[in-house]
Parts: structure tokens; C-alpha cells; sequence
């Protein structure tokens, strides 16, 4: 085996030159199809580093990356992930690939849906991953101008890798290592596209910056990567995805995002993700926020067939703040696993966590956090909430609070709770002249609203308005 | 000609246990009755039965509405025919505001009427809810609030007459909407109460007070036992009930006393 990859290594290093020759391609094209196979193996990923020419390391960390992987079982709590199957998948598939595929393929529920949130032809083609760029490139280079002149770098993380190496060197794989669990190593293997932001000192970003504006084929990949690097007294608010569905042909979504909040910094990652029902989205998302920092994931998460997520803050120095705010949409055959996860392993730093769910028909939705206070972590504050709302007689929704903490002087505060919509509830609304459906609906918004107020504000209209969707036309 | 409420006979059982045993009362538009009784006589098991709550089971008799058969409605449909029920005890909907809940009722009439409506837009909707939130002494804060969510007694009671004010129906009951208002705010309430009254509001007021009488004056008191009205009169019945208690007309219509 050794010997095989020695060769195939010298031979990628080159790819420009000996490998064609060598192995007897006419030309890149076929050479590019022939791997773009399902399956995963080590060749696959060297090929995949070799098509991005990226530097050494790179390849030597996914490859190192890919081991792990192997080595690593499936994560034997939460949810049914059997259905999983790494050699049916594509694991790096070409933009010209992509628009191959065709619109009548989209699944007419997803069509549906975009007409009703009224989304024009050519984002929903693009949404459906059947659409070549999308008009607002223009857009994006505008913002990206702006950004340039503070010395914002915001690019897709392989242009990050090819325009930035040292700082994407120094970070890349240190938040979460490939060893932290089997998809991290997945992902690390295997990565395309995702964002690399790094805010310079004390620069402000007033708008969000939405990874919307920067839409190409890479963005939306299966297997994204994100780096975000808040340098010291920085702020920046980063929005991903869209309410509209996601329509992906392939099976396995998984990502991770790694991100840095430097003393007295702040960072505020914005989630909302549709994605359709066959989906398994198995993310990893952490940060590390220093002295006096703040770090604030808001993550909204609706489809899927599974969706395993625990966005985590690690607050490393004293004073640094975390909030984990997430909202789940189970519905009919979904399983959504959600929750967050706190480490305190400085004195007096803080935290809240707070997560509503909803489950409709046989749909399910967990609540998983972790609260950590680590001895020496004198003075920490933190609260965990979590509602979940039960639609259905048949819906259903589990707790796994999990706090362990080694200090005695910390604060910490709990609470759970589990409601049906209410008969009297419904009543007193159809009592007014609402219909059951209206009525519903308006319990379910007032149930998210906490949260919601938290999203953009077409965000969060985009949200609600999704949500009555779901619950049109069918009252349990 | 105003539209007339009619009950005739009405049988209504909860999992099983007969509640009403036959209540017959006629409410025309423009009238002013009150409804008293001992507790659990099955005033509050009227009320609800009338507005369609799901739990009543009703298992013989009639509802009349403007010659509809409200039975066969759902409370969404009585609501928007012109019923209404101020609740003797309303619920909380978390992260709905009083505004938003207002507006959407609103709307949801508007629609019925018109399928094509788009719905009162948001100036006019604002100058209408202050306006009625004024006629009621309402502090225009309480439009952002969550409805009934942390409200006192007194402010459920208000916010239930507000709904009223603003929707608008054409009969309303009011379910003891007296009960736990200081004695400032039930002069407020009943004033407000008393400026929505007219030829085009029948008002079915529940209470146990003759202070509430003496506000809104109704033409006609009914007396309920044990599932059915068993009096009838003018204002002088509240009067003696005042002075004298149940008593008197338990033993008068043969009702078995089962105080626990
Ligand atoms: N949901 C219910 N389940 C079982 N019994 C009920 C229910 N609601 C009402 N009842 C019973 O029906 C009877 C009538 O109750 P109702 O609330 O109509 O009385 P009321 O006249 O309004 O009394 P009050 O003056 O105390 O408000 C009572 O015996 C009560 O216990
Ligand atoms: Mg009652």
C-alpha cells in the first residue's frame, strides 16, 4: 500500500505535467471524471487536494484526516444515522457537474414551497443546486469592496487557502481537530468551499455579512468549511443559508465551522437551514472566545431527514460571554437533534443557552446540551432553557441537559419545559374568529417569537412564514 | 330588524355528566340581560357551549343565530356570524401581542366576508386600537404585550372588553368579567361596556354582583339551578337575590342543595 500511494503522491504533487502522461489520460477533463466517482478512498482525497493545487500540509492533513476518519465509529447516542452509506456518496462533485442536473428533478413539494414564499425562477434554480451563478455576484462584489477597504478578508475558503495560507495554516483544524469526531474527520478529508472571514482589530462590521451574497456553486457544498477570525475588539455578524429549501441530491451534509473571537471581540453566526427530507446533516461548529469576547450562535434549523448539530463555545479568559440560541422544526419522518454546548474554563465568564423545538405529526425533536464549568472557573453565571412544542398526540421530543460542574461559586440556572398546543388556547383564538389552522399557526409563532426576534428581520418573516407553511392544511 | 340569539331546550353534558338540562333564553340584538346562579350551577358550561368549545357535548336542543343553526358551526364560524364571549378566566398565549392577535382577528372576519380582502392595514388598525384602548382607560403599552401572558385579574378583564370593543360582535356574554376588578377599574369597564351598548349589541352579562347590575341596567335577569333557568324577571329578581340568597329559590323550583 505504501509503496502505491508514494507514487501517487509524486505524481499529484505534479499534476500538471507527469500524471496525465503517466497514467495516460488525454487530456484533465477525463482525468477528472474518472475520479469524480462515489466513494471514498485515500486516492480520492489526495485527487481532490491535487485539483485545488493546494500546499503540502493541506494534503497531508486531509490524508492524516481521512485515517481518523476511518478509525473513528459513528457516534453510537442520538440519532439514527444508519441509513448513512459512505460508498454511495459523492464526495467532491465539479460545478459543471452540478448544473447537469435537472429542474425536474426538484421534487414538487420544494417547487411548491418556492412559489409560496415567492422566490423568483432563477434563485430557485439556483437554490436546487440546477442554477449556474446567480445575480448577485454583483452585489457581493460591492460589499466586498467596502470590506477590502477596512481590511475585511471574506472569500470562500479556497481562495482563503490560495490568497491567505499562513493565517489559514495557523487556525485551520485547531478549534476542531480532525480527532473530535468521526464527520470532523469526515470533513476534514474531504472539504470544498465554506467561508474564511478574518475582521481586523477593532473593525466594525454594521451589516451582516451573508454568505447569500457570495452564492456560487462551491458555497452550498456538502462537505463546507468555514474559519472565522475575530481579531481583538471586532464585531462581525455572519448569516448562512435560507429559509427556502434546500434541495440536495446528495444524501450527507456535513460541515464544520471553527471560529476565533480575540479579546474583547464579538461574533454573532446566524443559521437557518431548510434543508430537504432526505438529508442528513451532521454539523460540527465551535468557538473559542477570549477575554471580555462574546461569541453568539443563533441557528435555526428546519428539514432534513436528521439533523445532529450542537454548536459549542469554549470561553478560554475571563469575562468572555456565550450564547447558544436554536430553534428546531421536526416534521413528518424528521429527526431533529439540536442543542448547544457551553465550556467555562476561565473564571467569571458567562453564558445562556436557550432552545425551542417543535415537533409535528411523527416528527421528533431532541434537545442535547452540555454545560461544563471546569475547576478554577470561580464566579460563572449561566442559564439553560428549553421548550419544546408538541403539535401532534404521535410528536415527540426528548431532554439530554448534561451539566457537570467541578466549582461550588457558580450560578446556574434551568428550566425545561414541554407544552402541547392547548385546547383552550385554540379555543380562545377560534373564539375571536380564527380558524383552527390561523390559530396554530399563531401559537407556533408566539411559541419561536423569543427567538425569532433574534434572526434578520426578513429572516425571521421568511421563518414564520415557512413555519405556516408546514402547519397549512394540517391540524391534528 | 337586529338579529336574534334563540336557545331552545339545550342539553349539554361534559365527559359524560349532564351540565345543562334544558336552558331555553331568547336574546334580541339591542338588549341587555344578566344571568346569575350559584356556583357550578352551569352558567360558564352555557357560555362555552354557545361559543362551540369542544369539550361540551351538547345532546339535545337548539341555537338560533340570525335564523343559522350554531351548533353545526365551529367557534371560528360563531365568532365571525357575531358571537362573542368575554372568558371568565382567558388564557395566556405566550409571544402573541394583544396588537398582533387583534389585528389577525380582524383580518380573519374581513377575509370571510371577502375572500379578496387584503386585510386593515396597519395606520388603520393602529388609529382603531388606540381608540378603543382610549375608551377604555387603556395605557397604549399594553398593544406589545403578550396576550394575557403575566396579566393581572383586572388586566384580563379589560383586555377581554377591549377585544370586544374592537371586534365588534353583535352578541356578546360577558362571563363574570366583574370578578376580581378593584372597584375603580369595574366603573371603567362597566362605563366602557355601557358606551358599546346600543341597538346593535345584545350583551348576555354573567355576575354574582348587583354592583355590575347597577352599572349596565339590563332590561332582563334570568336566574339559573342546576343546569336550567328557573326564573325570569326585571331588574327587582337581582334585587331580591340581593337581600335574600338562593335559598328561597332553591326551595321554591325543588333544587338539591350540594354545597361541598
Ligand atoms: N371541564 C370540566 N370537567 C368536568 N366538570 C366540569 C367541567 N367544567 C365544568 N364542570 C362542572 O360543571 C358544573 C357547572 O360548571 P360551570 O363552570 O358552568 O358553573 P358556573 O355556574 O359558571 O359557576 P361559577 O359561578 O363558579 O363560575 C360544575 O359542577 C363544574 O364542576
Ligand atoms: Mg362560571
Amino acid at each position: 500500500m505504501s509503496e502505491r500511494l508514494t507514487s501517487d503522491e509524486k505524481a499529484l504533487r505534479h499534476i500538471n505535467d507527469e500524471y496525465l502522461t503517466k497514467y495516460g489520460f488525454h487530456d484533465t477533463e477525463e482525468f477528472y471524471s474518472i475520479k469524480g466517482e462515489k466513494g471514498l478512498s485515500e486516492e480520492v482525497v489526495r485527487w481532490i487536494s491535487a485539483l485545488k493545487g493546494e500546499p503540502e500540509w493541506m494534503t497531508e492533513f486531509r490524508v492524516r484526516a481521512y485515517h481518523t476518519f476511518l478509525g473513528k465509529s459513528m457516534p453510537a447516542w442520538g440519532a439514527d444515522l444508519s441509513g448513512i452509506d459512505f460508498d454511495d456518496i459523492r464526495y467532491f462533485v465539479r460545478a459543471t457537474d452540478k448544473q447537469e442536473s435537472s429542474w425536474d428533478e426538484v421534487p414538487s413539494e420544494i417547487k411548491d414551497t418556492f412559489d409560496k414564499l415567492g422566490i423568483p425562477e432563477a434563485e430557485q434554480k439556483f437554490l436546487s443546486g440546477v442554477g449556474a451563478q446567480y445575480e448577485s455576484e454583483m452585489v457581493y462584489h460591492k460589499v466586498r469592496e467596502d470590506l477590502e477597504k477596512k481590511g475585511v478578508l471574506f472569500l470562500d475558503m479556497d481562495s482563503g487557502l490560495r490568497e491567505h495560507p499562513e493565517l489559514v495554516k495557523e487556525y485551520f483544524g485547531t478549534i476542531i481537530p480532525p480527532t473530535d469526531n468521526k464527520f470532523a474527520a469526515l470533513n476534514t478529508a474531504v472539504w470544498s468551499g465554506g467561508s474564511f472571514i478574518y475582521v481586523p482589530p477593532g473593525v466594525h462590521i454594521d451589516l451582516p455579512l451573508q454568505a447569500y451574497f457570495r452564492i456560487n456553486t462551491e458555497n452550498m457544498g456538502q462537505f463546507e468549511r468555514t474559519l472565522i477570525i475575530v481579531d481583538e475588539g471586532a464585531f462581525v455578524h455572519y448569516v448562512e443559508g435560507c429559509t427556502a429549501p434546500v434541495w440536495k441530491s446528495d444524501s450527507l451534509h456535513s460541515a464544520v465551522v471553527e471560529i476565533i473571537v480575540k479579546k474583547g471581540g464579538r461574533c454573532r453566526y446566524t443559521t437557518i437551514q431548510n434543508w430537504s427530507g432526505n438529508v442528513y446533516n451532521l454539523v460540527t461548529k465551535r468557538a473559542v472566545a477570549y477575554q471580555n469576547a462574546t461569541m453568539e450562535w443563533v441557528d435555526a434549523n428546519l428539514g432534513s431527514k436528521v439533523t445532529m448539530k450542537y454548536p459549542a463555545v469554549y470561553l478560554m479568559e475571563p469575562g468572555a460571554h456565550g450564547e447558544v440560541l436554536s430553534i428546531a422544526f421536526a416534521g413528518s419522518g424528521q429527526h431533529q437533534d439540536a442543542g448547544g454546548k457551553i465550556v467555562h474554563v476561565a473564571p467569571n465568564t458567562t453564558s445562556r443557552i436557550i432552545s425551542k423545538s417543535i415537533s409535528k405529526d411523527d416528527g421528533r425533536a431532541s434537545y442535547r446540551g452540555l454545560l461544563k464549568v471546569h475547576e478554577g472557573a470561580h464566579g460563572v453565571r449561566s442559564n439553560v432553557v428549553c421548550d419544546a412544542l408538541l403539535l401532534n398526540p404521535e410528536s415527540r421530543s426528548d431532554t439530554y441537559p448534561y451539566i457537570e460542574v467541578e466549582e461550588n461559586d457558580v450560578t446556574i440556572g434551568h428550566e425545561a419545559s414541554v407544552s402541547k398546543v392547548g385546547e383552550e388556547q385554540l379555543f380562545y383564538l377560534m373564539s375571536r374568529g380564527l380558524s383552527e389552522s390561523e390559530a396554530n399557526t399563531m401559537v407556533v409563532n408566539g411559541f419561536i417569537e423569543p427567538l425569532a426576534k433574534e434572526l434578520p428581520i426578513e429572516f425571521s418573516l421568511e421563518l414564520r412564514r415557512l413555519i405556516e407553511i408546514q402547519l397549512e392544511g394540517s391540524v391534528g | 330588524m337586529g338579529a336574534t340569539l334563540e336557545i331552545r331546550n339545550l342539553h349539554v353534558s361534559i365527559n359524560g355528566t349532564p351540565i345543562l338540562k334544558g336552558v331555553n333564553l331568547t336574546i334580541n340584538q339591542g338588549e341587555t340581560h344578566a344571568l346569575m346562579g350559584p356556583n357550578g350551577s352551569g352558567k360558564s358550561t352555557l357560555a362555552y357551549a354557545l361559543m362551540g368549545h369542544p369539550a361540551y357535548t351538547v345532546d339535545a336542543g337548539q341555537v338560533i343565530f340570525d335564523g343559522e343553526e350554531v351548533l353545526e358551526l365551529e367557534a371560528d364560524e360563531r365568532s365571525r356570524l357575531g358571537l362573542f364571549l368575554a372568558f371568565q378566566y382567558p388564557v395566556a398565549v405566550p409571544g402573541v401581542s394583544v396588537a398582533n392577535f387583534l389585528r389577525s382577528a380582524i383580518n380573519a372576519r374581513r377575509k370571510s366576508q371577502n375572500p379578496e380582502d387584503q386585510g386593515i392595514s396597519i395606520p388603520q388598525f393602529r388609529k382603531l386600537l388606540t381608540q378603543k384602548m382610549d375608551l377604555l382607560g387603556i395605557d397604549h403599552k399594553f398593544a406589545g404585550r403578550y396576550l394575557n401572558e403575566g396579566f393581572s385579574g383586572g388586566e384580563k378583564k379589560r383586555n377581554e372588553i377591549l377585544q370586544l370593543a374592537t371586534l365588534e360582535p353583535r352578541v356578546a356574554i360577558l362571563d363574570e368579567t366583574d370578578s376580581g376588578l378593584d372597584i375603580d377599574a369595574l366603573r371603567i369597564v362597566a362605563d366602557g361596556v355601557n358606551k358599546l351598548k346600543g341597538p346593535d349589541l345584545g350583551i348576555l352579562v354573567i355576575t354574582h354582583y348587583k354592583r355590575m347590575l347597577d352599572y349596565l341596567q339590563p332590561q332582563y335577569i334570568h336566574l339559573m339551578m342546576d343546569g336550567r333557568i328557573v326564573e325570569s324577571g326585571g331588574p327587582e329578581l337581582a334585587e331580591e337575590v340581593e337581600t335574600a340568597g338562593y335559598k328561597p329559590f332553591f326551595e321554591k323550583h325543588g333544587v338539591e342543595v350540594t354545597e361541598e
